[in-house]
């Protein structure tokens, strides 16, 4: 009989996260012919509009509805989803803050093998399925195999799996909430307090996964405007080289460099900003880093992948337009 | 407060490309120099200032070779006033699980109140904590950078969310917090500081000491068996890109959405 | 003959004998002096040892020239005039002071040697010394008062302004001479009125006008004016003599034994502790300065020396780009930190952490150690040497600035700041040309001359092409040299000055070894952070020259010919780093090699060049720390290059060319300024 797979969906306000369809594609690559279960948690009508929505994507939604999952604290879902999973099941959890505050702990009280933050599956090999990690921040990658004859939990990184939208399933709603609360719930050890939002301007440049980095070619501070339109469109960060902080643009703390932050995002966009080699050493580890600079023998194209050759105050504004086109 | 650290000797890859050796089995070890894993470091300064504030003491572990016991004794350094090394050759080749389950096993031959971890090391996997915790049963939070020592039943900790958000919780002890950086800044440990913990003992303790049996650690133990290591394609220097303004945007905005660059 | 006016000993005061006053007044101020000094030295004798008593003909030599020949206070024209003015009149007029106190004892004393002509002479050279004491007080109150130069300002955070201090001071002063005048002057216009001849009364004088104007008193009013002044000048003289050690005026009394204690050898790092061998330090209970009581007793008395002058600041580039340093307020706050935890009646307060307290971290680690403060100071006062003892105490704290453990770790790692892999530290001579054949020096393979390269200008891209420079040079001077390769590690001079001792002996005895295998008999370096850490830092090795003085000798001798400048229309500055000149004085050796390029046009900054020159912002770890600052010290210095006129800025170390480079960029001077290192500069013009 072949293993079931899961798919936990992580949403909010009734909002289904991005990763709900990578989820998708990613339970594609795994070479299981399996139909795909979404697990939906939550309480009250937000949790349904999610379930609706999954049902188009995945053959079948467990619901799990309870007051106390009105904000969903993993110490206590964890405990419901291990009563309703079969020990056996591949579950994939998104590899993000809830997912590695859920996952781990699930795959022990489950008994089933651990794989944490895949990028890539490419099927089962001899029983085992395969997948690709990295490792040393993406300097190395490692293909791995993973006995799931026990199950699996396995945690997928967001935004590597394309959003697989073409399903148009019409799966079918499974209450499971009384399976999973039949034993009631114990007191959680955890529980959750509140959230304290970010202050405005009090970003962590370090954790950005795409930032939009601005230098001396912005010229004048009015012109700042253009750089935090890029980067919401992106839906980065902004940042800065050190001109912007010295001139007081920006606060220090979005400052790369030596003496700034040390970033590693994804997506380095550096703008105007000539590659002083204090700069350089805060994006060492950036994987993409495209530079936009009207002089062409500026450093900053030695570090770069991409260059474009191009005075940001007119570039960027065409630049920003174009992506808010594309999400349309 | 009795707590304790769980450490990790990783190679310090910051400036250096790490390469793949030439049948894949493993890195290029020959040039690296190996430091504590930089999130246990945060670990341990917060286990002191913890400690320096209602008292008790803080030990250190690792699961490692005899190298291991070099960050040991630097995170003593620092101020833990202990260190233990758990090392067998059964231990070798485990997976999380499996390290998880030999801490789990070191752990209950002392008795702690808090258990922190670093969020992450090398291979970037973020799960000996989570695993450590559900072997324990004991309540467990991910990606910690607040802590406030509420009395010695509770602890109040935040988790760094998307978008530097902050989830505050409330958490009975004993528990397992794994730890993420910029909870605090890491004191300094210099040559000096080494030297006065370098007479102190760390006992190193095996299979029969933690009695656990051999078959469930290790290569026998993993159910996650690392197969080989490759390279990921980059592409090599700047290219840059001609044409109209339209053209580049184009070819940039594919760029930026194939990058991830684009949410 | 009855003499004109009672004296003060004969006279009767209140009833009494006046003398008695002559003699409590004295007693009671001496007392409460000597009282004053023993407690200012109580934390003296708590302080770490500090030898000083060695070489003691150059010491006096020293003394003096800096003290007694006040050598350096012309640097500040106006001010060094009006001080050499008051501390001439002082000693001129001390002598007299004293006379004066032992006149109110015994009625017309006479100090031994001063009866007959050497007594006029010095009566005439004391009146005139008055006089210009006199006008210099009052220039110098109308500066302190009116002009307030910005030096003198005292930034909210350091407290209050020392005007006040400085113009009572300066009123106390002029009593003094006032009372002189006034007590002769009465004493000469008694004379006149009894139509007497006045003795010595030199017209133009103070007391030949205080005479001119007192003819008209009664002679009871003389009587009493003549009595006044005596005894006011004593209150005064007293007065003052138990002020000196309250304040900033402590300088009167430490200054001669001050220069005469002062460091000798420039460029190098007091040890830990005095008298503890390296091997000796891991038995040390603590490094460094943490409390008060971890500071020599030299150093102490340095903070009780400050004059308050505030020329190190005004010369600090750390203070200038608005650095939290200002040299002047180590002192200063020391000094205040001093008298309040050894007050003048109570108790010592217990020793508590300097550093959080009465010292910031990131004022202690704003200091790039570039020697312009110690250069200034009048007085000889050292900073550098008590910025390193406090930084060690702050390492052996574990209290690093983050950026900073980064490169820290790598050096203990791997030997230098990058991280970079050992075996990478050679790479940038594989773009040399292949006729020139580099030897890596090992127990086997020797050489007489040894380039030691040092971490920056091995593995920073733009500073490799300093060293590419460098062997081309020392090829076409036909100079046989090897370099250690992988077996160097970093000088460790930065390593040194921000406190890691122990790290920087790690790297230093891997170095010794090496270059000891090596055998070489003369080490070149280009980095003057290098050079002066195997010339200052380290001990027993080869002489070492900086490449500067290598060349100059290879283009005298004719071994290099230099052709003419590319490009006779650019007009170029040296910029003295302050390794090469202020630490180790080689100011000539560039310029003069600079020049040997024909039709080269060079012009100073004047005000900032050679011993005065303007840091770029420091070397070695020094990249890796930035602390709050409104602007870079590179941009400073870059638009003092471009104000003198010029449009490359030569540089002689790798750290300046670092900084000047990014400095013009980030100044946006790239079309107008340009930076080259001498060595550079030099092998585009080999003929």
């Amino acid at each position: 009989m072949t293993q079931r797979i899961f798919a936990y969906i992580i949403h909010k306000k009734g909002v289904v996260d991005d990763t709900a369809l990578e989820m998708v594609s990613a339970a594609q690559r795994l070479g299981i012919d399996a139909p795909i279960t979404a697990v939906v948690a939550g309480s009250g009508d937000e949790l349904g509009t999610v379930c609706n929505a999954m049902a188009a994507s995945y053959a079948e939604v467990w619901k799990i509805d309870d007051d106390a999952l009105a904000y969903i604290n993993a110490e206590v879902l964890r405990e419901l989803l291990v009563r309703i999973l079969p020990t056996d099941g591949i579950v994939l959890i998104p590899h993000e803050h809830f997912g590695m505050d859920l996952a781990p702990g699930l795959s022990v009280k489950l008994g089933a093998a651990y794989l944490p933050d895949a990028v890539d599956f490419e099927g089962i090999e001899d029983g085992y399925l395969k997948a690709v990690r990295e490792e040393y921040s993406g300097q190395v990658n490692t293909h791995v195999l993973c006995d799931i004859s026990q199950g699996a939990v396995v945690t997928v990184r967001p935004g590597i799996f394309k959003a697989d939208e073409s399903q148009a399933l019409q799966g079918q709603i499974v209450d499971k909430s009384s399976e999973a609360l039949e034993e009631g719930r114990t007191d959680a050890r955890r529980r959750y307090i509140e959230i304290v939002e970010a202050e405005v301007g009090d970003v962590d440049i370090t954790k950005s996964e795409i930032l939009v980095s601005v230098g001396r070619g912005i010229e004048d501070e009015d012109n700042m405007e253009i750089i935090f339109d890029l980067a919401e469109a992106m839906g980065g960060d902004v940042s800065c080289s050190r001109p912007v902080v010295d001139a007081k643009w920006l606060e220090k703390s979005r400052q790369v460099g030596t003496s700034g932050q040390t970033v590693k995002p994804k997506v380095y966009l550096a703008l105007g900003i000539s590659g002083a080699f204090q700069h350089l050493g805060g994006i060492k580890g950036s994987p993409f880093i495209v530079a936009v600079n009207k002089n062409s023998k500026a450093p900053i194209f030695q570090s770069a992948d991409i260059g474009v050759v191009a005075d940001i105050l007119d570039f960027v504004p065409e630049l920003t337009d174009r992506i808010n086109e594309m999400k349309g | 407060m009795e707590i304790l650290v769980c450490i990790k000797r990783v190679p310090d890859t910051a400036e250096n490309e790490i390469e793949v050796n030439r049948d894949g089995s493993d890195i290029e070890r020959d040039d690296l120099v190996y430091s504590v894993n930089e999130w246990d470091n945060y670990a341990v300064e917060e286990a002191i200032q913890i400690r320096d504030k209602v008292g008790g003491s803080i030990t250190v572990v690792s699961v490692g070779d005899e190298d291991a016991e070099e960050v040991l004794r630097r995170e003593m350094a620092m101020g833990a006033d202990k260190g233990i090394l758990l090392s067998d050759n059964a231990f070798e080749g485990s997976d999380g699980e499996g390290v998880a389950t030999i801490l789990k096993a070191g752990i209950e031959k002392g008795n702690y109140d808090l258990i922190l971890t670093g969020a992450q090391a090398d291979d970037g996997a973020g799960q000996i904590g989570g695993m450590l915790a559900a072997m324990l049963d004991w309540p467990y939070a991910s990606l910690v950078n607040i802590i406030d020592i509420v009395d010695d039943k509770t602890i109040k900790v935040g988790r760094e969310i998307a978008g530097g958000n902050q989830e505050m919780n409330e958490m009975d002890l004993p528990c397992v917090l794994s730890i993420q950086t910029g909870i605090n800044e890491p004191r300094y440990v210099g040559i000096r500081g080494i030297r006065k913990v370098a007479s102190m003992e760390i006992p190193m303790l095996g299979v029969k000491d933690i009695e656990l049996l051999s078959e469930s650690v290790g290569k026998s133990g993993a159910k996650v068996k690392r197969l080989d290591y490759f390279v990921p394609e980059l592409g090599e220097g700047a290219e840059i890109l001609e044409g109209s303004t339209d053209e580049i945007i184009d070819k940039l905005t594919e760029l930026l959405k194939a990058k991830g660059g684009i949410k | 003959m009855e003499p004109v006016l009672i004296s003060p000993a004969k006279a009767i005061v209140f009833d009494m004998p006046a003398v008695i006053f002559s003699f409590l007044i004295p007693l009671t101020g001496v007392g409460i002096f000597t009282y004053i000094i023993a407690l200012r030295l109580k934390p003296l004798v708590k302080a770490q040892p500090d030898p000083r008593m060695d070489d003691r003909i150059h010491r006096f030599f020293n003394m003096c020239k800096f003290a007694i020949g006040q050598y350096r206070q012309p640097r500040y024209l106006l001010a060094g005039i009006i001080h050499i003015t008051l501390f001439a009149g002082f000693v001129i007029l001390s002598l007299r002071s004293i006379t004066l106190v032992l006149i109110g004892i015994s009625d017309g004393y006479v100090l031994p040697g001063m009866s007959g002509a050497a007594g006029h002479i010095y009566h005439g050279l004391k009146e005139f010394a008055a006089m210009a004491v006199l006008a210099a007080c009052i220039v110098a109150m109308f500066r302190r008062g009116i002009l307030k130069p910005e030096r003198y300002a005292v930034p909210p955070k350091y407290g209050k302004n020392h005007t006040w201090e400085a113009i009572f001071v300066l009123v106390l002063i002029s009593g003094l001479v006032l009372c002189d005048m006034v007590f002769e002057g009465s004493h000469a216009a008694a004379h006149i009125r009894k139509g007497l001849k006045a003795d010595m009364l030199i017209p133009g004088t103070g007391s030949w006008l205080s005479a001119i104007l007192l003819t008209s008193a009664s002679m009871n009013t003389l009587q009493h004016i003549h009595l006044g002044a005596y005894f006011f000048h004593e209150l005064i003289f007293f007065f003052f003599l138990c002020f000196l050690p309250l304040g900033k005026h402590f300088h009167v009394i430490t200054s001669l034994p001050n220069v005469f204690l002062m460091k000798m050898n420039k460029g190098t790092i007091k040890p830990v502790q005095w008298g503890i061998e390296d091997e000796e330090l891991d038995q040390l209970e603590s490094f460094g300065v943490k409390t008060f009581e971890d500071f020599t007793w030299k150093h102490m008395l340095d903070f009780y020396s400050c004059a308050d002058c505030g020329r190190c600041s005004d010369n600090c580039p750390a203070n200038a780009v608005g650095r939290p340093l200002s040299p002047r307020f180590i002192s200063i706050k020391c000094r205040d930190y001093a008298f309040k935890a050894y007050p003048l009646h109570g108790l010592s307060t217990n020793s508590h952490n300097l550093i959080g307290s009465v010292l910031e971290e990131d004022e202690i680690w704003s200091c790039t150690t570039c020697g312009a403060c110690e250069e200034e100071c009048p007085l000889l006062i050292e900073y550098i040497d008590k910025i390193v003892d406090l930084r060690r105490g702050m390492v052996e704290d574990g209290i690093v600035p983050q950026s900073l453990q980064k490169p820290l770790r790598a050096l203990e790692k791997r030997g230098n700041p990058y991280g970079i892999m050992e075996k990478k530290r050679i790479d940038w001579i594989k773009d040399l040309p292949e006729e020139i054949n580099v030897k890596i020096l090992k127990r086997k393979e020797t050489a007489d001359t040894l380039y030691f390269v040092d971490s920056i200008s091995s593995y920073d891209d733009r500073i490799q092409e300093i060293s590419r420079a460098a062997v081309k040079i020392l090829h076409a001077a036909g100079i046989e040299f090897g370099m250690l390769g992988p077996n160097e590690m970093d000088s460790g001079h930065e390593v040194k000055r921000f406190g890691e001792e122990m790290l920087f002996q790690y790297l230093r005895d891997k170095n010794l070894n090496a270059i000891k295998n090596s055998r070489a008999t003369r080490i070149i370096t280009t980095d003057p952070h290098a050079y002066n850490a195997l010339k200052n830092d380290y001990a027993n090795l080869p002489p070492v020259e900086h490449i500067s003085q290598t060349t100059l000798r290879a283009v005298t001798s004719g071994n290099i010919r230099l052709k003419p400048i590319e490009d006779p229309n650019k007009i170029y500055t040296y910029h003295d780093p302050c390794y090469l000149g202020r630490h180790n004085n080689i100011y000539d050796a560039p310029r003069e090699l600079i020049d040997a390029i024909p039709g080269i046009k060079r012009i100073e900054m004047t005000q900032n060049c050679k011993d005065r020159s303007f840091c770029c912002g420091g070397g070695g770890l020094m990249l890796f720390y930035e602390p709050i600052e409104e602007k870079r010290m590179g941009q400073v210095r870059v638009e003092m290059a471009k104000t003198a006129g010029a449009n490359i800025i030569i540089t002689g170390c790798p750290f300046c060319m670092v900084n000047v480079e990014d400095a013009i960029k980030t100044s946006g001077l790239e079309n107008e300024m340009g930076a080259i290192d001498l060595v550079e500069l030099i092998e585009r013009h080999m003929e």
